[in-house]
């Protein structure tokens, strides 16, 4: 089954990708995040265009199949998820809702223009310390609250 | 080579391999850490710094594939390439030794780096600068961690500093490489098309040495000059490197997975 046959229009597309998470934040949307940067009907196909965070982002391939099957759970299956390298992802690209999202999940969004100390996303502290440059992801590090004790991941900044 | 390659093309061609080649060597040695770090924490960090080489690796072989009319994918040039065929520096290839070598390493190519694709963001060739722009967010932070690793390995107990001075002596002369330039690399720099190699080379002492010597560490006088990556002329480490590396794709073509 094509988009044309389904009478499909950018906006149905559009919220259905609006509801593709990132795979390993599970609780913040592809576009929530930056990575979602262009959806077109082209002929009879709906071609996705999606940028890397970080160059050796792993989670890039499941991104790609986690958005065909998001489509093809809506009988649209003439997809093309094409992986571009124009514009660079930035944590600038984070929309608000996102970052919130992230710091609902416990993980500290990248530092805000102005801002100045990275807060502990469980009490709010901002008595932190950097455990390691690098966490459970590349796009994040490792953190403790020197108050409530925690360790957090918290997304760094990248611009 | 098909005929029909410019010369230009041709040393563009040579030198996206030599930025792969180093990114992938550099990003295969890191990844050997894997499970073997000096604790949790550093494991995953060697290992995201790894992630990010290949990742660059992948940016360049995949624009020397496109350049050229033989089509050969970014994948056949990692994987189907034998070690003569190699462009990177020696250091790049060099076993991953301990941690204090393999984070004094990492910090002579991270500075390095900076340099380089800080240079090559001005390149006239808009899809490297592109790549160079990206890679370069990359880089700073993998050197703000090394160099902060490197002081705190120097500035500790007696046995990290023993283990980082002999890494010093053992890896110092590989550096000069880093900045060797052939004749084509020579065209591409009067075309504008990557940096001056001399610049990033006075940059990179000014750097390093400002650091080594915060970090009370001794400059070696004198040892044997590393030399040849750009010719093809490794050391006895790319063969097993390539081998561990390269032996899925070579054993099973075409397979996918």
């Amino acid at each position: 089954m094509t988009a044309s046959d389904k009478q499909l229009n950018l906006a149905t597309i559009e919220k259905i990708l609006a509801a593709v998470k990132d795979p390993e934040i599970p609780v913040i949307s592809i576009r929530d995040l930056g990575i979602l940067q262009g959806v077109e009907i082209t002929g009879d196909a709906v071609v996705v265009k999606i940028i890397p965070t970080y160059s050796g982002c792993p989670a890039m391939y499941a991104i790609q199949s986690d958005i065909k099957n998001a489509l093809a759970a809506h009988h649209i299956t003439a997809v093309k998820v094409m992986l571009v390298d124009d514009p660079i992802w930035t944590t600038d690209m984070i929309s608000k809702k996102g970052r919130a999202a992230m710091q609902a999940y416990g993980i500290a969004p990248p530092l805000d223009v102005g801002q100045k100390t990275i807060k502990c996303p469980q009490c709010q502290s901002e008595n932190t310390q950097c455990i390691s440059e690098f966490g459970s992801t590349a796009c994040k590090a490792l953190y403790r609250c020197e108050d409530c004790l925690e360790p957090f991941d918290y997304f760094k900044c990248h611009a | 080579m098909n005929q029909t390659v410019t010369v230009s093309e041709q040393a563009l061609y040579q030198y996206l391999l030599r930025l792969a080649d180093s990114s992938l060597t550099m990003g295969q040695r890191l990844a050997e850490w894997c499970g073997h770090g000096p604790y949790l924490e550093e494991d995953v960090a060697l290992t995201n710094v790894s992630l990010d080489a290949i990742g660059h690796a992948q940016m360049f072989y995949q624009q020397a594939a496109a350049l050229t009319s033989n089509e050969k994918s970014a994948d056949d040039l990692a994987f189907l390439r034998d070690a003569h065929e190699y462009r990177n520096p020696i250091i790049t290839e060099l076993p991953r030794g301990d941690f204090a070598y393999t984070t004094l390493k990492q910090y002579f190519i991270d500075a390095f780096n900076l340099y380089l694709f800080t240079g090559l963001q001005n390149s006239n060739n808009e899809t490297l600068a592109l790549s160079a722009r990206k890679a370069l967010m990359e880089v700073k932070y993998h050197l703000k961690r090394s160099e902060a690793w490197v002081e705190r390995l120097a500035l500790s107990t007696e046995t990290a500093q023993l283990k980082i001075q002999k890494a010093l002596d053992d890896l110092w002369f590989y550096t000069p490489e880093l900045f060797e330039v052939d004749e084509d690399m020579q065209g591409l720099i009067n075309a504008a098309v990557i940096p001056d190699y001399d610049e990033i080379k006075q940059n990179w002492r000014q750097l390093v040495e400002k650091h080594l010597n915060a970090c009370e560490l001794k400059l070696p006088e004198s040892g044997w000059v590393a030399t040849g990556g750009l010719a093809g002329e490794h050391s006895e480490h790319l063969g097993y490197l390539l081998a561990e590396m390269q032996f899925l794709p070579r054993a099973y073509p075409g397979c996918e997975w």
